[in-house]
């Protein structure tokens, strides 16, 4: 093959944008990425290829370097009639070997014969020249452009015309050093990129990738996002030593302030420090949220008066760019002040009756309904736990904090900063003096907000992010709001995961189901006063336990088919359910433990199949005919009344150990004994063994469960 | 006065008149047409109907004027230096949106004395949306070192109609941009002309206006208002449906829509004086919203000729 002679060379392809929303580019250049190698590949031009992408705010790029100039040649080969038929006695071409040639456009003469099993054939083989790699890029990046995908896209000449997520306006398309002519919308391909908006010069040519960089580089653009963050990270490491305070650390928006910037760099501003008065929560939310600046904070933790603004630019000589950031800033804080100070003219209990005018939802009534229905479910958890002997659980601190821990909705503060809904009334509860413990469970109680978010502090944050969650998803599915795919407005699945995490990580001794049942209870005791079907009731356990299953699995690791396993036992307690999941996934990895659950699922598959007035008959030794039956009989009798006692004791790994010890029975009864014999008396005895065993056996775990198809 | 006393140390900046100046030629010279703020009360650029209805249809337009814009529920009494109950708007309509329309807008911030080369300009994202306009657009807000001085909106769809061409709408914030030009703290310290600060020409009506709003307005009577006009619109829209021919083409839509803004006011009005809840808000809205999208809808019936189509298929 001539392979190795195969000119190669690169592609250099450059989508020129109106400003990309920073927050889309990461994704974006994943995409682009992967949509340039599925198209290559697609056109048998990736092999020995490799391909980068790079996202800025008015750019997406990306470069294919060791590209075929060609595609190979490609082989057809058809087979035709049999050679029997297509040549008569003495060797001349009939009719049928005349027209498969004619079909095939090659003459008679270059006809080939192939040996099948069925005898000779005749085989018609074209070599198909490849095309050149320049004519098929012209057609394919257009289909690369399209099929990015984008949260929301637009039109910016009309309804005919191409759609984006904002107006393109030029493309770069380089392959070999040479422009490919195509175009997209109202925008022609060709070799002509630009600069940045101010430092730039428009209209740059360039000849290839490595020129590309160097000419966007000297005017003003930084084309990797590397390149950026790390001139953004360095910069802000020689500011904060300056100062001699440290970064309040914030990865998310040092993502941002990446891909909102092509030339990134970092100047410090300073605010008066009499605004360190408010709370630090404020003052960061206002830094980074609406004015995207790093917080700064002072050796022992406070917060320092000063902020790190990334800007567009090289550099700020005048400082004309901080002194308009301090002044934008300063504005901003003398508004939360003027917040911080006009919502506490009255207490934060004082706006409960003002969340009568907030909805929740049209038919669950107003966020006043939901803080009465919350207290009720909060009172129950907590007088669970005291009952149980929590030391910490005390129903007065819980059905305060539920009473208070909504009323921030009906603040200016939360209405201008909605992010920091539950922190603002925590923030006023606690300057306002309630107890500290109170303060701290309406600051907490919107958490967790992800996987990854931490849970409330305290017991009563957690007894009111509980009763919060629970009369959400109880309430709007009584209602009939059921997430379906993508749609979820009242984050249910959140709240539900939030459910499920609080109980495991506390570690709290709760029933799913009896929790439901307080908060079904507190939705007919309050307004709406809705009466919650057992069938609904059901089926929203069944969406929380989704939940749980989905945090066992990404979140605490568990495979799919132990936590299925585990599930099928029964999860209603979840911190047990987490407990059998730790012994059945230590267990799993010893000797007796898959063949067992090979076993286990051998027995469910006969149990399923016999019919079921074979089933349900009394177990009686006396009909057992085979030493192999007694023994299992014997040896389950043994271990269930073991289990037992280690499974009232909390030691699941060693009730799972005295399980895994019936291997050897149960094999041998396998082995020795037909479980479907022809008598009647016999066979039901056998079946009543087995579903003894079965009962007795999967109530830490369902080990028919394990080892399926579904190992993910 | 205080106030002069400051306008007499600093003078940097254009005023705010000089600004409306600047803008106006600058535009003009660009092809707009130097159109007149509406003289119904809105709450914003985007409600009169040289964007609204502008915007409907193919026939290209270019326009420019100053729109005071009234938010009721924004008013501080004059104490807050800087919301207000009604604020400036320049605003643009360039219909088709032309491929260069960000060059040209920056362009307009160095016609009124901005350097771009010397401050942090960018575009971050910002999606505009009115639901009670049934409208929406794609775009960016314009900070100039941190403070958004402009919105930039590609149009997608006004009054529920799919806009074909895409018109682009550019709103700017003229006292926030007149602070930053002129480094003053409160927008009141502004120089409105070499002599008049914005104070001494507007603080009275901040004063008042936020006085009758939060404490005096009647609200039985402002809901009576909001039910006549929107019944008067309701019953114009009916009328066009059956209209035919000559009837049908002078047929008074316009006078529709002014009801519709009517209404809009009225809303405003009800919610800064606090007593809507949050689902009659929902319901109030969409009741403007249905008034705006039938406007348009008829409208571009209207301009194109067309029979009307029956009104149960009209979206709302």
């Amino acid at each position: 093959m001539k392979k190795s002679l195969e000119r190669r060379a690169e592609l250099l392809f450059e989508i020129g944008c109106e400003e990309i929303p920073a927050g889309m580019l990461p994704r974006a250049e994943v995409e682009l990425r992967a949509l340039l190698e599925k198209a290559l590949e697609a056109e048998n031009l990736l092999e020995g290829a490799s391909v980068a992408a790079y996202a800025a705010p008015r750019r997406l790029t990306g470069v294919v370097y060791g590209l075929r100039v060609k595609q190979a040649d490609a082989v057809k080969e058809v087979t035709g009639p049999p050679k029997s038929v297509a040549y008569d006695s003495v060797g001349a071409p009939t009719r049928a070997a005349v027209s498969f040639a004619e079909k095939q456009g090659i003459p008679l003469h270059k006809i080939q014969f192939v040996s099948t099993p069925k005898g000779e054939y005749l085989a018609a083989r074209q070599v198909i020249p490849g095309r050149a790699a320049e004519k098929i890029l012209a057609e394919l990046l257009p289909r690369v452009i399209h099929d990015l995908s984008w949260p929301r896209s637009m039109t910016w000449t009309g309804l005919s015309g191409a759609r984006f997520i904002r107006p393109i306006r030029w493309i770069v398309a380089l392959f070999d050093g040479k422009p490919l002519r195509f175009s997209y919308g109202d925008v022609s391909s060709d070799d002509r990129t630009q600069g940045h908006r101010f430092l730039g010069r428009p209209n740059l040519r360039v000849k290839n990738f490595r020129d590309y960089e160097a000419k966007l580089r000297a005017n003003g653009v930084l084309l990797r996002p590397e390149a950026r963050r790390a001139k953004i990270e360095k910069e802000i490491a020689a500011l904060i030593r300056k100062t001699g305070g440290r970064l309040h650390e914030d990865p998310e928006l040092l993502n941002l302030v990446t891909f909102l910037n092509e030339c990134p760099s970092v100047l410090q501003g300073d605010f008066d420090p009499a605004y360190l008065d408010l709370p630090d929560e404020i003052l960061v939310t206002v830094m980074r949220g609406h004015q995207k600046y790093f917080a700064v904070e002072k050796r022992n933790g406070e917060l320092a008066p000063h902020f790190l603004a990334v800007i567009n630019l090289p550099k700020d000589p005048k400082g004309l760019v901080r002194a308009g950031h301090e002044r934008v800033l300063r504005a901003r804080f003398a508004d939360a002040r003027f917040f911080w100070e006009s919502d506490q003219k009255c207490r934060l209990a004082d706006y409960l009756p003002k969340l009568e005018r907030i909805t929740y939802e049209s038919r669950l009534g107003s966020y006043r309904d939901k803080v009465e229905r919350m207290r009720a479910i909060a009172r129950w958890l907590a007088e669970q736990w005291y009952n149980l002997g929590m030391k910490q659980a005390h129903v007065p601190d819980a059905d305060r904090a539920a009473e208070l821990a909504k009323c921030d909705l009906a603040t200016e503060m939360t209405k201008e900063f909605t992010e920091l809904q539950g922190i603002v009334g925590g923030l006023y509860a606690r300057a306002q003096g309630e107890a500290p413990e109170v303060a701290d469970a309406v600051y907490d109680h919107y958490r967790p907000l992800g996987l990854d978010d931490p849970i409330p502090g305290n017991l009563t944050g957690c007894a009111v992010a509980l009763a919060d969650k629970l009369d959400s998803v109880a309430g709007c599915f009584a209602v009939g709001i059921i997430p379906t795919g993508s749609s979820d407005p009242y984050a249910l699945r959140r709240a539900a995961q939030g459910i499920v995490k609080i109980i495991l990580e506390r570690k709290l001794t709760l029933s799913l189901s009896q929790a439901l049942g307080a908060a079904t209870r507190a939705l007919h005791a309050n307004p709406p006063k809705l009466a919650v079907a057992p069938e609904r009731e059901a089926q929203i356990l069944e969406f929380i336990l989704d939940r749980a299953r989905f945090v066992f699995r990404e979140k605490l690791g568990f495979a799919y088919d132990e936590v299925n396993a585990v599930f099928r036992a029964g999860a209603d307690d979840l911190v047990d359910a987490h407990h059998r999941l730790d012994a059945l996934c230590a267990i799993r990895k010893t000797r007796n433990f898959e063949p067992l659950a090979v076993s286990f699922k051998r027995t469910r598959k006969i149990l399923e199949k016999a019919d079921a007035k074979e089933k349900g008959h009394a177990l009686r030794p006396d009909l057992f005919e085979l030493e192999a039956e007694r023994e299992l009989h014997a040896a389950v009798r043994e271990a269930a009344a073991r289990v037992q006692v280690q499974k009232r004791a909390g030691k699941y790994r060693e009730a799972l150990e005295t399980i895994a010890g019936l291997r050897k029975a149960v094999d041998r009864f396998f082995v020795d004994v037909m479980v479907m014999a022809e008598q009647e008396a016999v066979r039901r005895n056998r079946l009543a063994l087995l579903a003894e065993l079965l009962k007795e056996f999967t109530t830490i775990a369902d080990f028919s469960e394990l080892g399926g198809e579904e190992t993910r | 006065m205080k106030a002069k006393v400051k306008l007499e140390k600093k003078k940097q900046g254009l005023t705010v008149q000089d600004l409306i100046l600047a803008l106006s030629q600058f535009w003009v010279h660009r092809g707009c047409v130097l159109q007149q703020p509406y003289d119904v009360e809105v709450g914003a650029g985007t409600m009169h109907p040289e964007t609204f209805l502008r915007v409907l249809g193919a026939a290209p337009y270019r326009v420019a004027y100053v729109q005071p814009s009234r938010r009721p529920a924004d008013g501080r009494y004059g104490e807050n230096p800087n919301r207000l109950y009604k604020h400036l708007q320049f605003q643009i309509v360039l219909k088709p949106s032309p491929a260069d329309v960000q060059d040209v807008y920056l362009e307009s911030l160095e016609a009124i004395g901005i350097r771009l080369a010397e401050h942090d300009i960018r575009f971050e994202e910002d999606n505009w949306e009115s639901p009670t306009l049934g409208a929406w657009g794609i775009g960016w807000q314009v900070l100039l070192d941190g403070l958004e001085i402009t919105q930039f909106t590609y149009f997608q769809q006004c009054g529920g109609v799919d806009l074909d061409p895409v018109s682009v709408e550019l709103t700017y914030g003229l006292e926030r941009i007149a602070s930053f030009l002129q480094g003053v703290e409160s927008v009141y310290d502004l120089r409105w002309s070499e002599d008049r600060s914005y104070g001494e020409i507007r603080l009275r009506e901040e004063q008042q206006l936020s006085v009758y709003s939060f404490e005096r307005s009647d609200a039985p009577a402002i809901r009576a208002e909001f039910e006549i006009h929107e019944k008067e619109a309701k019953g114009l829209l009916e009328g066009f449906e059956r209209a035919k021919g000559p009837a049908r083409e002078r047929y008074p839509l316009v006078a529709a829509y002014d009801l519709c803004l009517k209404c809009s006011h009225l809303f405003n009005q009800l919610d800064a004086r606090g007593v809507i809840s949050t689902t009659e808000r929902a319901a109030l809205m969409a009741r403007v919203r249905t008034l705006a999208c039938r406007t348009a809808q008829y409208f571009v019936q209207q301009m194109s000729g067309e029979e009307s189509v029956p009104a149960g298929e009209v979206r709302a």
